[in-house]
């Protein structure tokens, strides 16, 4: 009404506002709408460009590609991404068996037993370590972290471990375990935060209902809060998981990238991330470039799958925290 | 009756012993946890402070063996790849937080939230083979564009996440005040909820630079890096992630030290920016802290 | 204008026969801070055992702190200092050198909402048991039972004791909470307010289960409902806050007295519904 009032006596310029205020709205509404789609249509490019660009490797080696190891771009003609997918899954798992026991004590300490002064600096800390950029990591981890750690590390393991297949020598700085030490250290945050956050979620009534039976804290800690937060935990770690299988330019840089068949973890090795950093640039024909974008491809899908399963898990906790504080 | 006050003094013994082992063995991870980031800030700091100095600024990386030479390219090449990323990524990520913000149940509401989960969670090095492919492959040549691309892919949902929770803290009688007053749903946003979240949203855009800034891995193949100075986004532009990870693959010493260099000038960049907005969302809870 | 004191609650039979009894738990000089705050102020007090002693007093006042320091549950509060001394069978428990997990096993506590652990009733209870060692399946199965019949639960839950425990209703996981209580047999039984959460007929049931179970614990309970005080205590706590805002105890008596013949007036204001 008041606009009706306003158009009469006014200029086209306040008719234009008018009409602006009029429509605000749904232009508003358009504009959001489209700021989604924009996210989702993110989501399905993506995959659909690695597929499309995939297509040469994908027709040629079908699920072969999968299981082979023949890598050898001079050949021109097969392509097998074995050997990537278990330097990522030997690293990953390297990483994920320093990185959770660390991550979750971190995560402990942090929301049940350090005292108030110290949470936030610790806590800080642990985000700030999150922020360092993966190449930073990558340089420190060739110039000190290898020669000054894991090079006395892996020596140590070769002289007294070295009749396993595991750690047969000889002994490279750069080396798979290299990476996947260096990789624990980058998930360390990531598990450290979210499970933190896990546990500051869960009701202080479980922790009374615990002490007051006279469990130690470590009961508390171990029987009742670790099984109530059991799917968030759970979540945490694969966020890390997801994160360590997708990292790639630290790894590059200390994995030593080289083709090897031995199951040593003291040799160098490449991930799936690492022999596309290497080799994209020099993929000089069509074959070659599609294998290397397949390879993109299943890393992908895979941390596409882990990062969905990781959602649903840590959602899960919140979402029944959520309920139990409205029962 | 009361057949417990005599449980075994050993059991309660080894039940302590268990608890102070853990509790210890939880501290014990913490510090070295921690102990990296310190050893990384110590070490960039004494091997990359020796080589700074104003010309690594300004100018332009020398060959080899050749003393001087700086890093000019790489910090404008970054501040291009960047700023076109936020130019790209702010608007729609701060859209897209403040749905997620105000319909925090419905469908599209989950969908953003759930669709932003899982594009942070795509490797950077796979957002670069997509950057690639849409844009490096059909024009037949690398460029500081398509770095800017993927770096706003990289960006979008960490702007989208901290928008929404930042806009969730602004409470919900401002905006029901503002809507009772007659305020249309887009007024509100942009007059009401947005400027008091507004610190909040700086916050998200700081860290997205933060963590752009320091991307390596998709620059490789879309700004793909260039020894001289280029304004042209149409060119490949050098980046200073990009710098560190060919001078320090690279079998020369001075290239080592530059990549240290390289290093610190980017680290401090990153932690200043983490840190700036740390403080800025501390200021902002103490304040409306205060206000309810 | 003092008008005759017009007591509407039943008081119990129990307090009136005033039975011989010997103190179970002492306090001495109790005071309680919350970093500079006092929340409480010198607090002396005997708790005779096999009695059931109530904390009655305005919301506020420091109850539920007077009540948690009886097992040190205070020192969950980072910034809360308990001064004073609390004895435990003549022993002092509020000391370096006592043993804070023995404490709690002889002390137990039954809190305000039923808070169950997301297992199943059957874990629920055998929780407190295991912490001590027990490990046979026929030894967890009868603590188990005895636990769940003392707490007046048994014949509603023996046939789903793998259900979980949030899976039965309010008033159920509240003696749920009370089984998993009594079953590492604790000498004392603190609850704080056990019934507030809960529906007149789950509070009767609650209030009949101390009944039953009195002659072979101690009981101090906690409640801001008078007339739940008066119907289940023998002795009875009267606490207000000063000009501090600390909380003090006023007056202390067996429960008849308290309710019929109070020796302060603001006790008296209180029970007779006047105040708070």
């Amino acid at each position: 009404m008041k606009l009706q009032a306003r158009k009469k006596s006014s200029s086209q310029f306040v008719q234009n506002i008018g009409r602006i205020w009029q429509y605000g709205d749904s232009l508003y509404r358009l504009l959001l709408f489209a700021a989604i789609l924009a996210v989702l249509i993110l989501v399905l490019a993506i995959g659909y460009e690695l597929w499309v660009n995939s297509a040469l490797s994908r027709h040629a080696f079908g699920w072969k590609f999968l299981i082979t190891s023949d890598w050898d771009p001079a050949l021109r003609d097969t392509f097998g991404a074995l050997p990537f997918i278990l330097g990522t899954l030997i690293t990953s798992a390297i990483a994920m068996i320093a990185a959770i026991p660390l991550g979750l004590g971190t995560a402990i300490f942090l929301a049940e037993l350090a005292p108030n002064w110290l949470r936030q600096p610790v806590g800080f800390l642990v985000e700030l370590l999150a922020a360092v950029p993966s190449v930073v990591f990558g340089l420190w981890g060739l110039f000190a972290y290898i020669p000054i750690f894991v090079k006395p590390t892996s020596t140590l393991l070769n002289r007294t471990l070295g009749f396993l297949p595991l750690f047969e020598g000889p002994v490279f700085g750069p080396s798979r375990l290299a990476a996947g030490l260096l990789l624990a250290i980058m998930i360390f945050p990531t598990i450290t935060a979210v499970s933190r956050d896990v546990f500051r979620a869960i009701p202080n009534s479980q922790r009374e209902a615990a002490l007051a039976l006279g469990a130690t804290r470590w009961e508390m800690i171990s029987q009742v809060l670790i099984p109530y937060g059991t799917s968030g935990l759970l979540g945490a770690i694969i966020l890390g998981l997801g994160r360590a299988l997708g990292e790639t330019i630290a790894v590059t840089m200390v994995i030593g990238n080289n083709l090897d068949f031995s199951a040593s973890l003291l040799h160098p090795g490449y991930t799936m991330a690492s022999i596309i950093a290497n080799e994209f640039t020099e993929a000089t024909f069509d074959l070659y470039l599609h294998a290397l974008i397949e390879i993109g491809l299943i890393l992908f899908f895979i941390t596409l799958m882990i990062n969905l399963i990781a959602r649903i898990l840590i959602w899960r906790v919140s979402r029944r925290t959520k309920m139990e504080a409205r029962a | 009756m009361r057949n417990f006050s005599a449980y075994s003094a050993r059991r309660k013994s080894w039940r302590k012993f268990v608890n102070i082992c853990m509790l210890t063995f939880s501290g014990i991870a913490t510090g070295i946890v921690v102990a990296p980031l310190l050893w990384i800030l110590g070490y960039v700091f004494s091997q990359g402070w020796p080589a700074i100095n104003l010309q690594f600024f300004t100018e332009l990386p020398t060959p080899v063996g050749v003393p001087g030479g700086g890093i000019a390219n790489a910090l404008v090449g970054s501040l291009m790849t960047v700023g076109l990323g936020l130019l790209i990524a702010a608007p729609i990520g701060i859209l897209a937080g403040l749905y997620a913000a105000a319909h925090p149940e419905s469908i599209l509401g989950l969908i953003v939230r759930f669709g932003t989960d899982v594009i942070s969670g795509v490797p950077s090095i796979v957002m670069g083979i997509f950057a690639y492919t849409i844009i490096v492959l059909p024009q037949k040549h690398f460029s500081a564009f398509s770095g800017g691309v993927v770096l706003a892919f990289i960006m979008l949902p960490i702007i989208v996440r901290t928008t929404e929770e930042m806009l969730k803290l602004v409470p919900a009688t401002l905006r029901e005040a503002s809507v009772a007053l007659g305020a249309a749903e887009w007024k509100t946003a942009f007059s009401v909820i947005l400027p008091t979240a507004f610190n909040g949203v700086l916050t998200g855009l700081m860290l997205a630079i933060a963590r752009a800034a320091g991307e390596a891995a998709p620059m490789l193949f879309t700004a793909f890096g260039n020894p001289f100075m280029n304004m042209d986004f149409n060119q490949p532009a050098a980046t200073l992630p990009h710098m560190i990870f060919v001078y320090a693959i690279s079998p020369y010493d001075d290239w080592h030290a530059k990549a240290w260099a390289t290093a610190l000038v980017l680290i401090v960049l990153v932690l200043v920016l983490n840190i700036l907005a740390r403080l800025f969302t501390w200021w902002r809870a103490r304040n409306l802290g205060n206000v309810s | 204008m003092q008008t005759p004191v017009q007591v509407k609650t039943v008081v119990n039979e129990n307090a009136v026969k005033a039975r011989q009894s010997a103190p179970k738990m002492e306090m001495r000089n109790l005071s309680v801070y919350y970093g500079k705050f006092r929340a409480l102020a010198e607090i002396n007090l005997t708790v005779q055992a096999n009695k059931i002693t109530a904390i009655i007093g305005p919301s506020g006042c420091g109850k539920s702190t007077l009540l948690r320091s009886f097992n040190r549950m205070n020192d969950l509060t980072p910034s809360a200092r308990v001064d004073g001394e609390i004895f435990l069978d003549g022993e002092n428990i509020n000391s370096n050198s006592a043993d804070i997990v023995d404490v709690r096993r002889r002390v137990g506590m039954v809190f305000q909402r039923p808070n169950p652990f997301p297992k199943s009733i059957y874990d629920n209870v055998a929780y407190g048991p295991r912490l001590y060692g027990v490990k046979r399946k026929s030894d967890l199965d009868g603590i188990v039972e005895k636990s769940l019949r003392q707490a007046a639960l048994w014949d509603e839950v023996k046939d789903k004791l793998h259900q979980s425990g949030l899976s039965i209703s309010g008033g159920q996981q509240q003696r749920l909470c009370i089984a998993r209580a009594l079953a590492v047999e604790p000498e004392v039984i603190l609850m704080d307010e056990p019934a507030s959460a809960l529906d007149p007929i789950s509070t009767l049931r609650i209030e009949e289960l101390m009944h039953d179970i009195v002659s072979d614990y101690t009981i101090i309970i906690v409640t801001h409902n008078m007339q739940q005080a008066a119907r289940v205590s023998d002795y009875t706590a009267m606490m207000m806050i000063d000009e501090n805002r600390s909380g003090r105890m006023i007056e202390f008596d067996q429960t008849q007295r308290i309710f019929t013949n109070p020796k302060d007036k603001r006790t008296e204001d209180y029970v007779t519904g006047r105040f708070g």
